[in-house]
């Protein structure tokens, strides 16, 4: 039942983004519409794999720290990424694919940046460790991103300011087909451990005693989740929120076993990311909102009622 | 090969990676099925030390462990699993989960990777949780339980994994003499009937005197005495180990002690 309304609220949610607009497109011109074809369908499907990816490494690494506040983005990725977008717009580096793969780039090395910190010593990717690691990388690459900012000309700082925010106008059926191939993977990696982050959560002793090879689950975990991630910030930008807010919407719904709280974090992320990015092509139009802000102001109203609900527990 | 031998350390010695001194210098431990051992000795004596290299957890620098015959440090963790339930010493879920469903994760080593849970997988949890009295408590929040009810819990997710041998690290710790007493008889009440053995890892000499078939005493990463609580708890070791003056009285045959005042 409750899987059945979530898959009927985000193919309402995918309907709504596709007869709204700032264009308007007669309903029965829909099907035939090329706005629609080449414009709001790909970009829909892309936020699907967008939200649905945050949604599934949020939930995987809020296990894998044993952490309830972190967030993909937490770990140091989304300053990587930064960096490498701006230094793609800066440089006036050309084609359709490279600032996404300058991000990509730049995600890569600050997930092995914080993935080496988290070994130094024999840590096995200790939580406190990574966290940190995390931190310090993402104030390190900030701190470049902005002294590029600082140099960069009027409309290349609003670029890369905007892309910072996060952002699908991107969205094209070449990188809809890309992402739609590449996530599977993680995915399906973080699917074959739902069993070992069940016991992971306890702690890495307890999770040892009931059979987890602690210290490679930790790994592939970790790999697949950033890797996610990577691919999700390099198409769309650094989207805030929906990796902390979902898995927590998930576990309320379908509870913390993780065979069910992945993939209901992927139903739930792709939903929140489409009708986001809805409101940011409407809100404003014939502009659109960085869809970072609108996540960032519907998610922290909900993290509030969230925290709220803690307490009161 | 003796059958009922589940575990067999035989002389090991340890020491952590940049300590001066070892933890464990010698030390030898048999564990037999329908047996209570009861691993007593002060604060950083390296009860859990021994725990973990018994386990395999860490590498023996000398000496050897085995359980059911196999090289600790050879069981895969899985394999391991089903022949050791342990309750650790320390944890902490940040995440709401019910009791049964805590209680559910024994069966995992059980179970593959994609494999859903099967009838013979839902009987033993109800199994473990009624041998742990704790049915009634299933469908209530983990946070919600008092300290003694958590860790009824946590030895039913144990016994969910039908071990040959169950390890306690400090299960009655901060419990009042209620809550204690309900899980040593439990500990007691499941060796005697569960075809399994019981390494339980205690401050509490007197109950540990009561209950426990063999005593081994740690002192200084060394054994200072084991064997049946009568010949273990005599008052000069139990005084030179624990460091402090002690009466020895004798309760149902098993030996009381009662540390004494001491003038400054």
């Amino acid at each position: 039942m409750k899987w059945l309304a979530m898959g009927a609220v985000l193919v309402a949610a995918l309907a709504a983004a596709i007869v709204f607009g700032p264009a308007h497109v007669p309903f029965t011109d829909l099907a035939r519409s090329p706005i629609v074809w080449e414009l709001r369908l790909p970009r829909a499907l892309l936020a699907v794999l967008v939200g649905g990816s945050l949604g599934v490494a949020g939930a995987s690494l809020q296990s894998l720290v044993r952490n309830p506040l972190a967030d993909p983005f937490l770990l140091g990725l989304s300053g990587g990424a930064g960096l490498g977008a701006v230094l793609a717009i800066a440089l006036h580096l050309g084609g359709p694919w490279a600032l996404p793969l300058a991000a990509f780039a730049g995600a890569l090395l600050a997930l092995g940046l914080v993935f080496r910190l988290g070994l130094v010593g024999g840590a096995e990717l200790d939580p406190r460790i990574l966290l940190l690691g995390g931190v310090a990388v993402g104030a390190f690459t900030g701190a470049v991103t902005t002294a590029i900012v600082s140099l960069a000309e009027a409309t290349e700082l609003r670029n890369a300011y905007l892309w910072l925010w996060g952002g699908l106008s991107s969205a094209s059926w070449a990188t809809v087909r890309l992402i739609g191939l590449y996530i599977p993977v993680p995915i399906f990696v973080l699917l074959a451990a739902a069993r070992p982050l069940d016991l992971l959560v306890l702690g890495d002793e307890s999770a040892r005693y009931l059979g987890t090879e602690v210290a490679s689950t930790k790994r592939r975990v970790y790999l697949a989740a950033s890797l996610l991630t990577a691919a999700a910030v390099a198409v769309a930008g650094v989207i805030g929120f929906v990796g902390l807010i979902v898995p927590h919407v998930g576990r309320g719904l379908v509870g913390g076993r993780h065979r069910a709280l992945l993939p209901a974090s992927f139903v739930i992320g792709a939903t929140l990311l489409v009708l986001a990015d809805t409101l940011a092509r409407l809100a404003v139009a014939p502009r659109e909102l960085p869809v970072g802000i609108v996540t960032a102001l519907l998610g922290v109203p909900l993290f509030v009622l969230l925290l709220k609900r803690w307490t009161a527990a | 090969m003796d059958r009922g031998l589940i575990l067999d350390v035989q002389d090991v010695r340890f020491r952590y990676p940049g300590a001066t001194t070892d933890a464990l210098g010698g030390v030898s431990l048999e564990l037999r099925s329908g047996e209570l051992v009861a691993l007593l000795g002060p604060n950083g004596s390296g009860k859990t030390t021994l725990v973990r290299v018994a386990l395999g957890l860490h590498a023996p620098l000398s000496g050897r462990t085995s359980i059911l015959g196999r090289t600790a440090r050879d069981w895969p963790r899985r394999d391991l699993a089903r022949v050791v339930g342990v309750v650790a010493q320390r944890e902490d879920n940040l995440f709401p989960q019910r009791v049964r469903d805590t209680v559910r994760l024994g069966r995992y080593p059980h179970l593959g990777p994609w494999a859903v849970e099967r009838e013979e997988d839902r009987a033993a949890v109800e199994r473990a949780l009624e041998r742990c009295d704790v049915t009634g408590l299933a469908d209530r929040w983990l946070w919600t339980l008092s300290g003694g009810e958590y860790q009824r819990v946590r030895i039913a997710r144990a016994l969910a994994q039908q071990p040959r041998l169950l390890v306690l690290d400090e299960p009655t710790a901060s419990l009042d003499v209620r809550h204690e007493m309900e899980l040593f008889q439990l500990i007691r009440r499941l060796v005697d009937t569960e075809d399994l053995g019981a390494l339980l890892v205690t401050h509490d000499v007197n109950l540990a005197a009561r209950f426990a078939d063999r005593i081994a005493l740690l002192c200084g990463g060394t054994l200072a005495a084991a064997g049946p609580p009568p010949a273990v708890l005599r008052q000069d070791v139990a005084e030179a180990v624990f460091g402090w003056p002690l009466a020895i009285s004798s309760f149902e045959d098993r030996p009381q002690i009662t540390p004494l005042r001491r003038d400054r």
